[in-house]
């Protein structure tokens, strides 16, 4: 039951980023060359309204369905965050993807995106296995 | 069917942009999760093939409401995309276009070059650099620096979380430099 609200929230998620051309390529290479609004006009106000939902949920103590308090990670740096993210950088200027659009690809029908998946899927086990040696 | 037609149409940033938003407070209430996608191929990985990796084994069955979530994704792309299949071309810039197009690359729509992400054109080296490749540092680029474009980008930022802000910056400026100077000497 728990599960069927995440895959929801999913489903709309994976619709709005079709629907709003997030998955594309073209909108990709059109953002990363700073040639249209569409990629800058998303962010900017999917950010502002997550972070208004988060304080207004903190301020009004509003627990989850379960009844607990809301509680929010933080993310503790380490230098893995530098490199991992430049690298990360290069394979969404190449693939014009991050990891949720490529699911979405794969939904709307382009196999071809089942190769980035797995790629991408190759990316984390190495990581995985090398992070003992890599530096942080 | 007015609203179908109406949810045909290519979404404005000002409709898209607040539903992503929402779905960070929508995920807290849920379950106190955070959004973040990238890891659910860690999670995949875990699954399928831990091969006794410490960072590969843990208690990935409490972790599996984002399997449904990615579960979500591609349903939703099949609804988005198959379902409520778009009617006119989501209009890139001109500017845009007229760049590719001397990289070789046309557009009537489609979501993926077919000129580099197709089954017919991928065996070819600079391709299979750009797909396999790029996917490839998008896995390992993404768990290196633990988070993506969600993870990062709308629930680390929303959250005010300063890690995030400098992955943030790192691989915009990242794909920034590889779309504009990589890019173009493979499609050359």
């Amino acid at each position: 039951m728990r599960n069927f609200l995440f895959l929801l929230i999913g489903t709309l998620f994976g619709i709005t980023l079709l629907k709003a051309d997030a998955v594309s390529w073209f909108r990709m290479q059109e953002m990363f060359r700073f040639q249209g609004f569409q990629m800058f006009g998303i962010f900017m106000t999917a950010i502002p309204t997550a972070a208004l939902s988060v304080f207004l949920l903190k301020k009004y103590k509003i627990k989850t369905i379960d009844g607990e308090p809301i509680q929010i990670l933080k993310k503790k740096f380490n230098w893995g965050y530098v490199y991992g993210s430049l690298l990360f950088g290069i394979g969404w200027g190449l693939t014009g993807a991050c990891p949720g659009p490529v699911y979405v690809q794969i939904g709307s029908g382009l196999t071809i995106a089942i190769i980035t998946l797995l790629s991408a899927l190759a990316g984390t086990w190495v990581y995985s296995y090398l992070k003992p040696r890599l530096p942080h | 069917m007015e609203i179908f037609n109406v949810l045909r149409q290519p979404w404005p940033w000002y409709i898209a942009g607040p539903i992503i938003g929402l779905s960070v407070p929508l995920l807290l209430l849920a379950g106190n999760k955070m959004l973040g996608i990238s890891g659910t191929l860690r999670q995949v990985c875990a699954m399928c093939f831990p091969a006794n990796i410490p960072f590969l084994k843990y208690k990935w069955k409490d972790q599996i409401w984002n399997i449904f979530f990615a579960g979500g994704l591609l349903l939703g792309g099949f609804i988005g995309g198959v379902l409520l299949k778009p009617v006119t071309i989501p209009p890139i810039s001109d500017a845009t276009l007229n760049d590719l197009k001397l990289m070789g690359i046309s557009y009537e729509g489609n979501i993926l070059p077919t000129e580099i992400f197709s089954w017919i054109h991928l065996l070819t080296w600079q391709n299979l650099l750009i797909v396999v490749g790029g996917g490839f540092l998008v896995g390992f680029g993404t768990r290196y620096a633990g988070g993506c474009t969600s993870g990062h980008g709308i629930a680390g930022l929303s959250t005010l979380q300063w890690p995030s802000f400098v992955a943030v910056v790192l691989f915009f400026a990242s794909g920034i430099l590889t779309a504009n100077f990589i890019l173009p000497l493979l499609l050359k």
